[in-house]
């Protein structure tokens, strides 16, 4: 096997490893942007996971599956919704109880669809160009949910930077109480940015439970929502350097795995403590360099609204 | 006529009170019609998932067990809390404190002496700290945000007490099983009530707690942690430095959490094993919202919450409920106890605004 | 305390069991033997915590209602098994199985305070009076899978993604390692460890990695199918864990190892019905049919089956052994002599990897 054929496989691992992360913290940078702080990002992603799963294998339409996925995931963030939002329950709690009532929903609706395969999201195939070497496989073998994560990525970025409602969505995390008096309704606002994120998020848990391991097996995220919520932190609520972080961190976990089966003699254990502690250092050398400016996270973060009337 | 939300002017106190009680009580309601909708015995479910486990002394004891460790990190988290600090990392500082606490626990091992357990708990406090002050180093220096590195470094502790406990501290004549030799006599909490495994540390875990609540409302230092959270740019008006409440903030957290490791190894398990918590430090942030950041208030929140996990047990012991069904009941509690706050700092009205207060609906409808 | 404790209890519930029980001491006939079920993982693994489950279905299924047996799943290793099983042991139960290594503390903790109660304890060593040790041969069918790797692999290498390093998980890549080596002597085993029982993301990963680094034999000692499913999209093989995979891969699987607890449970729990049971510490294999090899892949090579089933029938009527001498390290040295085979107390400490495992 030629060593370049070898690199692009690699870079195939890393992209199929990033993306669950990526699309997940996608949809909570937006809820955050708004001011929300929904820590429920793993509960959201089994219940696409399951839901995904679960219609996929009833109806035999994957695509069935991925929008049952998302709608699943946007329940649950709906749920947040009224809790913190309306009710104005503490968001980080809540947040944590949106895990364990995720992981449990998910394990009973899946308890019927354990041990059972599935026909995975088929990979799009452009004739001649998907065979081209090297960039063949690298950019045109991946399946759609890959390539949403990229566009939906690059569209939350125009979305947040250019767009009117993207600067209002921001207007609402960094200051509710001037975005209120301005007449905008900051809680429908926030309502549609956690929803958004129950949507990434439910998609993140179809790719698992779809493309990355066709299955379900119980509590199968094994801890990717708390990834993606510190890959947020890691951004500084930015999409670019979001889709950086999340392929730092799949790109440095692939790698380590890559090195073991190379045999290089380190013990096991610091080499899987490597992608955390790059995560870390690659953010402090971020915050201590030259791009120093706006690391804060939105200023509104976690802090309920209710308006004056 | 339609119904109005109002801040009230200040915390109702009945609701106060009266509020986790709705919360439980809805929780009741909900839980029987699960049960009744998965096919199981309704009232056997409720029974032995809030009432059973409280029958009898030795249930009473494993309670405290359970919430020991939750109040204790909890209470050090709602200091941070109240300062927003963002410690996430309490996990990873509890097994950093087992670790340095039970490795004093390896080294002296067979040594007999009073002051070996408190040398222990010194150790398992500035592991703690040790821990924690990575990440209030990197933001009080770097302003590098605590949630990322907190949560980064608990996997970074795990990983490391399993290096230990595979490689140098397997226990001789465990058959190169991954755990430590069982700890000697005087390295093990003493038991305070006979016939049961209620060690001192949730004696001290209670006290801790009253400690807490003395620090926060008495003196000036929880004054300052209050005003930095609430009113940063009051609290640098006042000369406030930020910079020492992280470090305080961190160093109490991760030194209290790490306590709470080192009771869990010299108490219960008596040995260091790869995975020494279910979780502890991330439920704790729960117990300290559940407990309004209260230290007092942490109390019951953490006794609530071990109630959910053992009536958790239970319920598949005795009624045979899947552990899954045990998950989204939990949820449910935390979500009504959570959102019934609101009827404390919020009032619903029937009439017109202007009307005697007294005419207040407090129904618990929307 | 604790007697009184049961019974209050038990006043307590409503109708159904406290009744069944008062009746029962009236008829002849006896009130069901209560088993209970420690489990690590959730049911829904598709692992170990699923094949235990199996097992205990097996129960229920041989006895009827002669039996009631109740589960307790995820059961964290530590302060929280010590409850559970002592609620077990508290509640009536006759026999309680803890099916993980990090339950044994607990459970001789447990079983000191009930002395009439039997404990049956899985991949232990201590036992007692009442408490029992079980644990499978899986190595057995190391050897199996590996002489099939050894003859199908054309690159010589295998992938072999690994959980934790303990000695039933190094037993199981030496076993593999030297058992392909018979039919290649060249043959070369590569380690991943994920670190984890259970991630299959991070075990797929793992399988991808060392597929592109010219594994092209896949076999894992982690819990769920994600490894044998990356080997079926990448066109090599792989061999299934616990049970049989073969729906998650039809083509790839050649074979799989099956953890079959049916049997022992049955007949310990025929055991204490009959007043008959005994504590032992127990190891069996594909003899006793603890360990099972499922029906072969349709790829598999004429030779390659013909192979398997001699090392298969071999290891049951005794003539063959999976750690037959001369062992060598990945240091050179020699671990045991020519002619010997290893004792299972130096397989149960194994802590060294045999020449040719790459780690």
């Amino acid at each position: 096997m030629s060593s370049e054929f070898a690199f692009v496989l690699t870079l195939v691992t890393v992209i199929s490893a990033a993306t669950p992360l990526l699309l997940a913290a996608l949809g909570e940078l937006v809820t955050e942007r708004s001011g929300v702080l929904n820590l429920g990002v793993e509960g959201m992603m089994l219940a696409g996971a399951v839901s995904g799963f679960a219609v996929t294998v009833s109806t035999g339409s994957v695509a069935l599956g991925v929008l049952a996925a998302a709608l699943a995931g946007m329940l649950m963030a709906f749920v947040f919704g009224v809790l913190t939002l309306s009710l104005m329950a503490n968001q980080v709690a809540t947040g944590l109880a949106l895990t364990i009532f995720g992981i449990g929903l998910s394990s009973l609706i899946g308890a019927g669809f354990v041990g059972i395969p599935v026909t995975p999201l088929p990979k799009l195939h452009i004739p001649v160009i998907s065979s081209l070497p090297v960039v063949g496989p690298l950019l045109f073998s991946h399946d759609a949910l890959i390539y949403l994560s990229i566009a939906l990525t690059v569209g939350v970025a125009w979305f947040l930077k250019r767009t009117r409602w993207g600067m209002v969505l921001r207007a609402v995390g960094e200051s509710d109480e001037s975005a209120h008096s301005i007449g905008y309704n900051v809680i429908a606002v926030r309502y549609l940015a956690v929803v958004f994120g129950g949507f990434a998020s439910g998609l993140a848990g179809a790719f698992l439970s779809l493309s990355y391991t066709p299955m379900w097996i119980e509590h199968m995220t094994a801890g990717r929502g708390w990834i993606a919520l510190a890959l947020v932190v890691f951004s500084s609520w930015r999409p670019l350097r979001l889709l950086f972080g999340a392929y730092l961190f799949g790109g440095v976990t692939i790698l380590q795995l890559y090195a073991q089966g190379a045999g290089i003699g380190v013990p096991a254990q610091i080499m899987s403590m490597l992608p955390y502690v790059a995560t870390i250092i690659v953010l402090t050398v971020i915050a201590a360099g030259p791009w120093r400016a706006r690391l804060d996270a939105p200023a509104c973060l976690g802090k309920p609204f209710r308006p004056a009337t | 006529m339609l119904p109005r939300i109002e801040r009230r002017r200040e915390l109702d106190h009945r609701m106060f009170y009266l509020s986790p009680v709705l919360a439980v009580a809805l929780t009741i309601v909900t839980g029987f019609l699960l049960f009744l909708a998965m096919g199981y015995d309704p009232l056997q479910g409720v029974f032995h998932f809030f009432v059973s486990p409280l029958l009898s002394g030795y249930g009473l004891a494993e309670l405290g067990l359970k919430a020991g460790p939750l109040i204790l990190i909890g209470v050090g988290l709602a200091l941070g809390f109240r300062a927003n600090v963002w410690n996430i990392g309490a996990e990873g500082q509890l097994t950093m404190g087992a670790v340095a606490g039970g490795g004093i626990a390896l080294a002296l091992w067979g040594v007999d002496g009073f002051w070996v357990l408190p040398l222990m708990c010194l150790a398992g406090i500035l592991g703690g700290m040790a821990y924690a002050a990575i990440p209030a180093f990197l933001k009080a220096r770097f302003d590098v945000n605590e949630i990322l590195t907190s949560l980064m470094l608990t996997y970074v502790a795990t990983l490391f007490l399993s290096m230990l406990v595979y490689g140098p501290w397997r226990d001789p004549m465990g058959f190169n099983f991954p755990q430590s030799r069982m700890f000697t006599e005087s390295a093990i909490l003493p038991v305070v009530l006979a016939g049961t495994r209620l060690h001192l540390g949730v004696i001290v875990a209670l006290l801790v707690a009253v400690t807490g609540w003395v620090l926060m409302t008495r003196t000036i230092i929880g004054f300052q942690i209050r005003v930095v959270g609430q009113a940063p740019a009051a609290a640098a008006f006042a000369g406030f430095s930020r910079t020492r409440m992280i470090w305080l903030t961190l160093m109490t957290s991760g030194g209290l959490a790490g306590l709470a490791g080192l009771f869990e190894v010299a108490g219960p398990i008596g040995q260091l094993i790869p995975v020494i918590t279910p979780g502890y430090g991330f439920t704790a942030i729960i117990v300290a919202f559940l407990g309004r950041l209260n230290p007092l208030g942490i109390i019951p929140a953490g006794l609530i919450m071990a109630l959910s996990y053992i009536g958790g047990e239970n319920a598949q012991v005795e009624v045979g409920t899947p552990q899954a069904m045990t998950g989204v009941f939990q949820g449910m509690l935390l979500f009504f106890l959570l959102a019934s706050d609101f009827l404390v700092r919020y009032r619903i009205r029937l009439q017109a605004p202007g009307t005697p207060a007294a005419a207040r609906a407090e129904a618990p409808a929307e | 305390m604790m007697t009184r404790f049961v019974l209050t209890r038990r006043g307590f519930l409503a109708g159904s069991s406290a009744a069944a029980l008062a009746l029962g001491a009236g008829r002849a006939q006896a009130a069901p033997t209560r088993v209970g079920f420690v489990y690590v993982g959730p049911i829904g693994d598709y692992g170990w915590t699923h094949g235990h489950d199996l097992g205990r279905k097996a129960v229920e299924k041989a006895f009827g209602d002669k039996v009631k047996t109740t589960h307790v799943e995820n059961v964290a290793e530590g302060p929280d098994a010590e409850r559970v099983i002592r609620q077990l042991a508290a509640g009536g139960h006759e026999l309680i199985f803890t099916t993980s290594f990090g339950f044994m503390n607990p459970t001789i903790r447990v079983a000191k305070q009930f002395p009439k109660v039997k404990f049956e304890h899985a991949t232990g060593y201590q036992t007692s009076e009442n408490v029992a040790v079980y644990n499978a041969r899986f190595y057995e069918g190391r050897s199996v899978i590996g002489t099939i790797a050894g003859h199908m692999s054309k690159s010589g290498v295998a992938g072999y993604v690994a959980s934790f390093p303990i000695p039933e998980v190094v037993m199981g890549i030496n076993a593999f390692t030297l058992a392909a080596q018979k039919v290649n002597p060249n043959f070369k085993t590569k380690v991943v460890w994920v670190n984890s029982w259970y991630d299959p993301g991070k075990e797929s990963d793992a399988a991808k990695a060392m597929i592109d680094q010219g594994a092209d034999m896949i076999t894992q000692h982690t819990d769920s199918p994600a490894p044998l499913q990356v080997a079926e999209t990448r066109g090599v093989f792989g061999f299934g864990q616990a049970s049989d995979m073969r729906a998650y891969a039809p083509r790839a699987q050649l074979t799989s190892i099956i953890d079959d607890w049916s049997d022992y449970y049955v007949e310990r729990v025929k055991a204490v019905m009959d007043g008959t049971w005994k504590t032992h510490s127990i190891w069996h294999g594909m003899k006793e049919g603890m360990v099972k090899i499922a029906p072969y892949g349709s790829a598999i090579t004429e030779a390659a089956r013909a192979d398997a089933e001699r090392v298969r029938t071999g290891i049951i009527d005794g003539s063959v052994h999976s750690f037959t001498g001369p062992l060598v390290n990945q240091k050179g040295e020699e671990m045991l002599p020519a002619g010997q085979v290893l004792t299972d107390q130096q397989m149960a400490t194994m802590d060294w990897y045999v020449a040719g495992v790459q780690s």
